[in-house]
């Protein structure tokens, strides 16, 4: 019995040690954001086209009757990881077959149209935030952030960063996992 | 070519390590002691290599070498030379580095002035502390070398975070990392008595000074951080449970803890797995703190890049070291109990209560500060466990424990006279619901436990003073003398006490009344709080060496009478690209005036600024508490019954009617 009382630290030890490995394993981010908008319908947004750009803006109703899977990705001209970022998404909209769907976050029109001619125009539909009213009601933390809508307009999956690298490959293992 | 020399000799400290850590051990085991003295030798080498390392690193970053990667990622030449300096540890490998150095420095101070520590104890200590070692720089060398150099280099670096470019950063982990290391010394000596199977008071006595050195260092580095969240980063707060600040401030407990159960095992021979089980958990909650803070296991404002390899090497370095100390523990311990026998009213049994409820404390910190990831592996929930669980999980513990920690002193080893002790602090009872009831009137009824707390830190203030009076006779001819006369280390005791106290206020009160107002404010915007009124008056563009800042300024009137004016900054550093927040506060012993201004939130609303104001009652109590503290733990160092090289056997340490320390 006093044997077993001089043993407890070591097993308390052991324990704490036995949660610290599986937080460490698996492809556990630590930094991954829940975001209380999952399992929910996109928010309501009502924003404009962006000046000099040929596509048009971006309504809640918009986003619900297009098909298939979405990918709704906040961007602006000033963000350099959305740079990075942007051939991944433009390819994935090709290869993948999924819509692409942009807001463009405290931008300048001219700048923001001057990077789509630029880097390509993947966005079926591209709103502007200039005011950055729909960042905050979609609870974002900085550019870029990428959500995964569903087929029903619902919000799956939120992704906090560019989508490039380690980044691409978990955002792809999200994808799947939406998909199943 | 410096780093170079720099790398080479961090290899070379490992070689030293490795030598110190199996040589003096085998020689204590078969009584040679050529084998047992090359201990001191290797520690002194291991240190001095250590320190050349660590001494090229700070050279690359003061010459701007930017073919150090390290460099690169965290300086620019364009910095102020003192942050230059301080980069060196501002950054995971540097800060490593430092880590390394300090610990090798305790090695080689136990080798140097260690000079009565027995032989084969001496040996046994500083081979555990080379194990520490060889775990620590081969990390370095295998996965974050502060020496990697870059091709081509670059013209100019990243910058180092503004938000670290701050005389705070330039002392305060230094100083937090004597503290936390500093424990590490104080676990090989326990490691060592248990290979050795004997604690005596001898021990006790020798591993009281560096207990009370790291634990000084480590309150003066808390305290710091402290103050640096709240004057610098401009969080408007001083404390926020954030897992790394619990990780600093556990270790801090359970070496409080360690400081007081020594002392039971110095004068009285008991307590004797406990004081080792304290020293081993406290240098393992200093080893978890490294963990959390660089394998990025729980988010944090603080945490250093985040590597999950690095995670790995680390956890497997605390395997080892924890569990193995712990096995050890539990193998060798149950065989050491024994020694005096006490009533259950006693200084022994005052210590035990106080070592009980900050264990609890403790645990408590830790539980809630490993639960979100409990939870997470459990049941995949993410949330984070914040300041109500802590406040109520906490302050309740620590509430008896300034309540005991009023009567303790008094109590006399072995058996005490409770009625007596009781009859003699009805006084500091009487001030204390006297000043509670005073507190209930002024702030109109304010929360209950604040009010209980503001009585219970002024009991302790009274029952600490009137402790003091009584043992040194203050009212009586020659109280002069036999202030002089008297241990240091008792008076040491008394200032620390009085540090808890005053403290106490500080935090309750900062907590419980404090008023907090943000708003949208242009030039005419005025601002009410705690009787105070602000004018905004203008903002102002200023140029500074590596920024660019937005200064306003602030009117403030009391009345309708000028008190001052305050001018909140903002700077811009372009080469890092973010900002910071300069506050501007009007300190006083009653409360701080606390102002900061930010961008405003909407990009459309030119001029507008978000203008933020606090008033926060008794905040400084917090500093002059935390002064209280470092200055009684310096006493106590200066002591010169503690003093290391002080020729005193243990046997003619008095029993009795020592004051504790």
């Amino acid at each position: 019995m006093k044997r077993l009382l001089f043993a407890l630290p070591l097993l308390v030890a052991l324990i704490i040690g036995g949660f610290a490995i599986w937080g460490l394993s698996g492809g556990r981010d630590p930094s991954a954001l829940p975001s209380v908008l999952i399992s929910q319908p996109v928010p309501q947004l009502d924003l404009g086209p962006i000046e000099g750009v040929d596509r048009p803006g971006l309504t809640t109703a918009d986003i619900s009757r297009m098909e298939g899977i979405k990918l709704l990705n906040v961007f602006a001209s000033w963000c350099a990881p959305c740079r990075a970022e942007h051939p991944n998404l433009t390819r994935l909209g090709q290869e993948e077959g999924l819509t692409l769907i942009g807001i463009n976050y405290k931008d300048k029109p001219e700048a923001a149209a001057k990077w789509l001619e630029e880097l390509g125009n993947p966005y079926t539909a591209l709103g502007s935030d200039y005011a950055g009213r729909a960042g905050i009601d979609l609870g974002i933390s900085g550019v870029p952030e990428t959500f995964i809508i569903d087929a029903d307009g619902i919000i799956r999956h939120r992704f906090a960063g560019p989508v490039v690298g380690d980044g691409l490959k978990r955002f792809m293992d999200a994808l799947d996992e939406v998909r199943k | 070519m410096i780093p170079e020399l720099g790398q080479f000799a961090l290899s070379l400290a490992l070689i030293a390590a490795v030598v110190q850590s199996v040589l003096p051990m085998m020689g204590a085991a078969r009584g040679n002691a050529l084998w047992m003295r090359s201990a001191q030798a290797s520690a002194l080498a291991q240190f001095a290599l250590i320190a050349f390392a660590f001494a090229a690193l700070m050279r690359s970053y003061i010459v701007s070498d930017f073919t150090v990667v390290n460099v690169v990622n965290n300086s620019h030449s364009l910095k102020p030379m003192i942050y230059k300096v301080a980069g060196t540890w501002g950054n995971h490998e540097g800060s490593l580095l430092l880590w390394v150095f300090i610990l090798a420095g305790f090695g080689a101070a136990v080798a140097f002035f260690g000079r009565n520590i027995p032989e084969a104890l001496k040996a046994r200590t500083l081979s555990v502390q080379a194990w520490i070692s060889v775990g620590f720089i081969s990390f370095m060398l295998f996965t974050s070398n502060p020496f990697t150099r870059v091709f081509p280099p670059p013209l100019d670096g990243n910058d180092l975070n503004p938000l670290l470019q701050d005389i705070g950063l330039a002392i305060h982990p230094p100083l937090l990392y004597v503290g936390y290391v500093g424990f590490s010394i104080v676990f090989s000596f326990a490691v060592a008595a248990l290979i050795e199977g004997r604690v005596d008071p001898a021990w006790a006595r020798w591993v009281r000074p560096w207990t009370l050195a790291a634990w000084t260092a480590l309150s003066a580095g808390i305290g710091l951080g402290s103050w640096w969240a709240y004057y610098e980063l401009g969080w408007g707060g001083w404390w926020f449970w954030d897992p790394v600040e619990n990780v600093s401030f556990m270790p801090w407990l359970l070496g409080t803890a360690l400081l007081h159960s020594a002392i039971v095992t110095e004068k009285r021979d008991t307590f004797k797995s406990w004081t080792i089980l304290l020293a081993i958990l406290t240098f393992s909650l200093s080893l978890l703190g490294t963990f959390i803070v660089r394998s990025g296991l729980l988010t944090s404002v603080h945490a250093f890049a985040v590597d999950p390899e690095r995670g790995i090497y680390i956890l497997g370095l605390l395997f080892v070291s924890i569990g193995g100390s712990l096995a050890l523990f539990a193998w060798r311990a149950p065989s050491m109990e024994g020694g005096g026998l006490f009533a259950p009213i006693s200084r022994e049994a005052g210590l035990l209560i106080n070592n009980l409820l900050l264990a609890t404390a403790t645990a408590t910190v830790l539980f809630g500060t490993l639960y979100p990831l409990f939870l997470e592996a459990v049941t995949g929930d993410k949330i984070s466990v914040g300041p109500p669980f802590f406040n109520a999980g906490f302050i309740p513990i620590m509430l008896p424990l300034l309540l005991v920690m009023g009567i303790g002193p008094f109590l006399s080893w072995k058996r005490a006279d409770i009625g007596g002790v009781l009859s003699r602090l009805k006084l500091a009872f009487a001030i204390a619901v006297i000043a509670a009831l005073v507190v209930w009137y002024i702030t109109t009824g304010g929360p209950v436990l604040a009010i209980i707390a503001m009585g219970v830190s002024v009991w302790l203030l009274v029952a600490t003073a009137q402790e003091w009076i009584k043992r040194v006779k203050l009212f009586q001819p020659g109280a002069v003398a036999r202030i002089h006369r008297q241990p240091r280390a008792s008076h040491g005791m008394t200032l620390a006490h009085l540090g808890v106290a005053i403290l106490a206020m500080g935090a309750t009160g900062s907590s419980a009344w404090k008023e907090d107002i943000v708003t949208f404010a242009s030039p005419g915007t005025q601002v009410e709080i705690a009787g105070f009124e602000l004018t905004f008056e203008s903002i102002e563009r200023q140029q500074g060496p590596n920024y660019i800042a937005q200064v306003a300024t602030l009117n403030v009137t009391r009345d309708g009478d000028f008190v001052t004016k305050l001018y909140p900054e903002r700077r811009d550093y372009p080469a890092a690209g973010s900002t910071t927040t300069e506050s501007s506060i009007r300190q006083t012993l009653a409360g701080d005036l606390y102002t900061s201004i930010a961008e405003p939130a909407a990009e459309g609303a030119k001029g507008q600024w978000t203008l933020r104001v606090l008033y926060e009652p008794l905040v400084n109590f917090l500093w002059i508490g935390t002064a209280f503290l470092v200055l009684g733990g310096g006493l106590s160092l200066s002591d010169r019954r503690l003093r290391v090289g002080a020729p005193r056997k243990s046997k003619a340490a008095p029993v009795g009617a020592t004051p504790a320390e």
